[in-house]
């Protein structure tokens, strides 16, 4: 053997590292299997690189799924999609690995070379492979073969056509609950490229065996088939057969299958037409409101929205909006939650009259929930609100119980409104915000919690963007500077926070007039966190003030801190005179 | 099940004849048993090809079967096939590997014990073997799979550092790339490790080479995928696998958990009989199984001997039982111990999932899951130690936990005693099999055969059997029973009549 060019040194320790006993260095090499192979070339790439690659196909499952992703992007490395088949044994090895996500990226990548495949090929490699998958000794070949379907029926022949339909069909009354899992779930695609014909035919006699299915497991993946084949199928089809499968599995014994139903439901609508809708699904749909199990009816009232769109607003106010009233005082908390975080958006489709007769006191005794989940969900909904109801009702109703939540006793829920507050701001406009809400945001600024300050103090900044450095002057500048003199050295941290913050929106000329004295003045704090803050602040505000404010007042300071007693005092004021020196520097 | 197939109710069975077969870690005399050695869990796999023990000190050893090996052929024809060989099942030791260590809970101040309680076996994939384990918080899931020994030969880079890494032989890929090499074009300018790829010829550079990797041995290999863990309160009971191959359960003294296998970072709570006050409770959950073929079906037993079977399909939280099976004692003969021994300790469905077989501690029940009456038989495992109660309660052994299991045809029961004793009963209409043997080379010594008494009726119920009563509180041979050695965990082959159960540290199997 002869020594390496030295050049080539990295590529040889990538290549030999594919077999070292580090993982690590092992998945680093796979991820960079195209530098490999330009290396190689392409010949020697498909000769040697590859089978390689077969052959050594009993790694950990980390290398596997990157090797898996790999070869989904080696056309151009193996010499163009004519030679596109040696990338197939690889993979077809690694549809077999009992891990569930490197056969589902092996399948990828399958599909993503067969699309490119010649026709030819795809007869004479991509069919025979499918084959051989779906006929395996072992159910993780036949769970793979499933996914692959779609891209080997398009080009075979009519022969073999009817062959693969077969062989799907056998797929799907497999032993292996598995195996009729991964059936279930790719026959959206298979059925995307049947002829109409067969559609009628042969997959819907597959549908309707997965629909009766005694595992649950298949059943509810036989759900989401409904709407992947209504869309396919014509709308008198549809209505003879998949209308019937849906209306009974809303009606099945199995919790689990009428909250797919539930959430799959408004995508069938527009497959059958408005009149079976009508007569069919809403009745289904009204049902599955209405349903024992919390669990349906939580995905039935997360639908709502949706639901109406497609229907009209007299079907809507008749038959879901009573359900939806029903709903907003389920004994289920979540129940309420998932209906408050779409309930607005039923707004637009019912119509200004409709919904401030019937909606806004849904919505009004939503707001007023037990449940903080609940009102921070429409909370969250506001612009849908506002444009249909007008902010003067609206007004009225939410303060209230944008109070009670700011003053939740669960800082999760106050941190949650306090990150509406600029939504809020913008939808209620300066009015409003002055009377109500300022109060409660200069009240953040001394909360209990750290998390609630720091976001308070975000709170601040994103108010003066939204209104103005002018508005800002009057209503929130001389509040938060009144705290700089709080007993409590936390709080008078957090105004400096907030002043750090809001410097960069106030501009230059208030940042010196207002802003800095108040730094200057706090860098005489008893307390060294608060004086190392000081340097820390006056370092961000170098970049904003003018080159002699920085001469005449924040650098003296700074001095003076670096020569403080406390150590960490004198680390931050160094390094905020060292930053300022750079500014200088550059200027 | 009980009518059996075609042709077995019509005959009379004949009682099973049981002659020992193996044994593994067999106790030489004298020899002190570690604690850490003594089997505290035992289960076939489906096919019957592979047996898992696991122990109180947290591993778990694998045994394969030597003897159907040579059929060769698919798996599912294997399964398929009824073979009449002469020759009984056989094992051996696969491998062992460590599943479980102890630990400390700083959060309680608990020890967790490395002890495995359950063992339940997956579907095999691959040839690889997938099992689950448990000891009293976390569930593994494990994957034995047989690895190449993997000797590269041609490490390219090491040649030039002169590093010696094994032996190194020259594979015919480098000796052919050779002549390429002394042709090929290589770029001379110096690029690092990013340029690389922009500056790569387009032929490709010939002197490189790949390694050779030369494999010959194999070795098993036990890894372990998925740890479930931090999902219950109290101490895991038991785990079962649904029907479908993606699920599972847990339960422990209050709770029941659902888990997919994939994923192990959370669970869904679907039983909880924990009461809003902790002094409310009279009951906890003892075990609980998924039925074999009805993926929404489940089974637990609790403490007060009654068996709730749930229905998934009804609600997300199965706090509501859809069927209730326990037996109305007697009130005449109760008496301080009444609920103490009806503690059930172990449940299973038959294969068909027709019938359950319940363990409390004098008795073995088996329940029509379409009768919630009462069991459709009684099978007495030591009602002689009934007048002894009051010494077992003294020291403990009241709540000792035996398992008990069914033969594949459903047409016999087994469980564990004392004395490294076990009993075997048939459970076909009209046999009155009962059979009583002892974990050792020679398990006839001890067998009794009860004279067989016509079947009492009990109740309403003209097919409730209650038999296999032994008289006396002394065994056979006279000698009192040891309380010390008994026999808890066993199970039943599920093709062939062979069991194999575990008497302290040691296997032993046995054929009929």
């Amino acid at each position: 053997m002869a020594m390496i060019d030295e050049p080539l040194y990295p590529i040889a320790v990538l290549i030999d590292e594919l077999k070292n006993e580090d993982i690590q260095l092992r998945l680093n090499s796979i991820r960079r299997l195209s530098t490999i192979a330009r290396a190689l070339g392409d010949e020697r790439t498909r000769k040697e690189l590859i089978p390689f690659l077969s052959e050594n196909n009993d790694d950990d499952d980390e290398v596997l799924l990157a090797m898996a992703e790999e070869l989904g992007v080696f056309i151009p490395y193996v010499g163009g999609v004519e030679f596109a088949n040696v990338l197939l044994p690889p993979l077809e090895t690694l549809c077999t690995v009992e891990e569930t996500c490197v056969r589902d990226k092996a399948v990828e990548s399958l599909c993503r070379i067969g699309a490119q495949m010649r026709e030819q090929d795809l007869v004479e490699y991509f069919i025979p492979l499918v084959k051989r998958l779906a006929a395996g000794e072992w159910f993780t070949a036949r769970v793979s073969s499933c996914g692959l379907f779609h891209i080997a029926y398009p080009s075979a022949p009519e022969t073999l056509k009817t062959e693969l339909r077969t062989i799907y069909s056998q797929l799907c009354q497999d032993d292996m609950p598995m195996v009729r899992r991964s059936a279930a779930t790719n026959l959206g695609k298979f059925a995307a490229t049947v002829e109409a014909a067969y559609l009628k035919t042969d997959i819907m006699s597959i549908f309707e065996d997965l629909t009766q299915d005694d595992q649950d497991s298949v059943r509810l993946l036989a759900v989401e088939g409904c709407a992947a084949l209504g869309k396919l199928l014509e709308p008198q089809d549809c209505v003879a057969h998949i209308l019937p499968v849906i209306v009974n599995f809303s009606q099945d014994k199995s919790w689990r299958v009428r909250y797919m139903v539930a959430n799959q439901l408004y995508e069938l609508c527009e497959a059958v037409g408005p009149e079976p809708t009508r007569s069919d699904l809403v009745p289904a749909y009204v049902r599955l409101l209405r349903d024992n199990e919390a669990e349906v009816r939580i995905a039935a009232a997360g639908k709502v929205t949706k639901f109406c769109r497609i229907l009209s607003p007299e079907l809507a106010i008749q038959h879901i909006l009573p359900c939806v009233k029903e709903l907003s005082t389920d004994s289920s908390q979540h129940v309420r939650s998932a209906l408050a975080s779409v309930i607005m958006g039923m707004a637009p489709v019912l119509g200004k009259d409709a919904t401030i007769e019937q909606l806004l006191p849904i919505f009004l005794s939503l707001l007023k929930d037990e449940f903080p989940d609940v009102r921070l969900n429409i909370i969250s909904k506001l612009d849908q609100v506002n444009q249909v109801i007008g902010i003067d009702l609206l007004s009225q109703s939410l303060l209230p119980a944008i109070v009670e939540l700011a003053e939740d006793r669960h800082w999760r829920v106050r941190l949650a409104i306090i990150e509406y507050i600029p939504l809020l701001a913008s939808q209620l406009g300066v009015g409003f915000f002055d009377d109500k809400l300022g109060a409660l945001c200069m009240q953040w600024l001394k909360d209990k919690v750290y998390s609630i300050r720091d976001a308070a103090a975000n709170n601040v900044k994103r108010l003066a963007e939204e209104f103005g450095p002018e508005w800002a002057m009057q209503h929130i500048i001389p509040q938060v500077l009144d705290m700089i003199n709080n007993p409590h050295y936390l709080y008078r941290m957090t105004i400096l926070h907030a002043i750090s913050l809001l410097a960069p929106v106030m501009g230059p000329e208030i940042t010196c007039s207002k802003l800095l004295p108040v730094v200057i003045n706090a860098s005489k704090d008893r307390v060294p966190n608060i004086k190392f803050n000081v340097a820390k602040v006056l370092q961000s505000l170098i970049p904003i003030v003018d080159q002699s404010v920085v001469e005449k007042s924040i650098r003296p300071c700074l001095v003076e801190l670096s020569e403080d007693p406390d150590v960490d005092v004198r680390f931050f004021a160094t390094q905020a005179l060292q930053s300022s020196d750079q500014v200088m520097m550059s200027t | 099940m009980l009518d059996g197939g075609e042709g077995t109710a019509a005959a009379t069975p004949q009682p099973l004849e049981w002659k020992f077969s193996q044994v593994f870690g067999e106790r030489t005399a004298g020899e002190e048993v570690q604690e850490v050695d003594i089997i505290s869990a035992i289960e076939f796999d489906r096919t019957g090809d592979h047996l898992a023990t696991g122990d109180r000190g947290g591993r778990v050893v694998l045994f394969e079967r030597t003897d159907a090996k040579d059929h060769g052929g698919h798996r599912k024809d294997l399964e398929m096939m009824d073979y009449s060989i002469s020759r009984h099942p056989e094992f051996r030791y696969k491998t062992e590997f460590q599943s479980h260590e102890p630990e400390f809970d700083y959060l309680k101040s608990l020890e967790i014990e490395e002890k495995i309680n359950k063992i339940r076996w997956c579907q095999t994939a691959n040839g690889a073997l997938f099992l689950l384990s448990s000891n009293d918080k976390t569930i593994k899931f494990w994957k034995v799979q047989e690895k190449k020994v993997k000797k590269i030969c041609d490490f390219y880079v090491d040649l030039s550092r002169a590093m010696g890494n094994g032996p190194v032989v020259c594979s015919s890929m480098s000796t052919s790339s050779k002549p390429c090499m002394e042709n090929g074009g290589c770029n001379d300018s110096p690029f690092g490790y990013t340029s690389i790829e922009t500056s790569l010829p387009s032929g490709g550079i010939p002197s490189l080479c790949l390694p050779v990797v030369n494999s010959h041995e194999t070795s098993l290999v036990a890894k372990c995928r998925r740890i479930y863990a931090h999902a219950h309160d109290y101490h895991i009971n038991s785990i079962s696998n649904n029907s479908d191959g993606e699920t599972f359960i847990s339960a422990d003294d209050l709770r029941i958990n659902l888990w997919n296998l994939e994923i192990s970072n959370q669970s869904f709570n679907i039983v909880d009989v924990k009461p809003a006050n902790m002094e409310d409770l009279t009951e906890v959950i003892t075990s609980a199984e998924f039925h074999p073929t009805h993926c929404n079906m489940l089974a637990y037993s609790s403490s007060r001997g009654s068996i709730r079977l749930i229905d998934m399909r009804q609600s997300a939280l199965c706090d509501t039982h859809s069927k209730l099976f326990e037996e109305q004692e007697v009130p005449a003969s109760r008496s301080f111990f009444t609920e103490i021994i009806a503690s059930i300790s172990d449940i299973k469905f038959a294969k068909d999932g027709r019938y359950i077989l319940s363990r409390d501690y004098m008795t073995l029940k088996l329940w029509d899951i379409n009768m919630d009456s009462g069991p459709v038989a009684t099978f007495q495992v030591h009602e002689n130690l009934r007048p002894k109660l009051c010494d077992l309660y003294e020291n403990d052994s009241i709540f000792d936990k035996f398992e008990c299991c069914l033969s594949g045809d459903g047409l016999h029961v087994a469980t564990g005693s004392y004395s490294n004793m076990f009993r075997v009963f048939g459970c076909s209409e009209g046999s009155t099999e009962a059979t009583t043997l002892e974990a050792s080379k020679n398990p006839i010594r001890r067998q009794v055969q009860t004279p067989t008494r016509p079947s009492k009726s009990l109740g309403p119920l003209p097919r409730v059997l209650r038999r296999g009563a032994d008289t006396s509180g002394v065994d056979v041979n006279g000698s009192a029973f040891d309380f010390a050695t008994k026999l808890l965990h066993l199970s039943w082959h599920p093709t062939e009549n062979l069991l194999a159960c575990a008497a302290s540290n040691s296997l032993y199997m046995y054929y009929a």
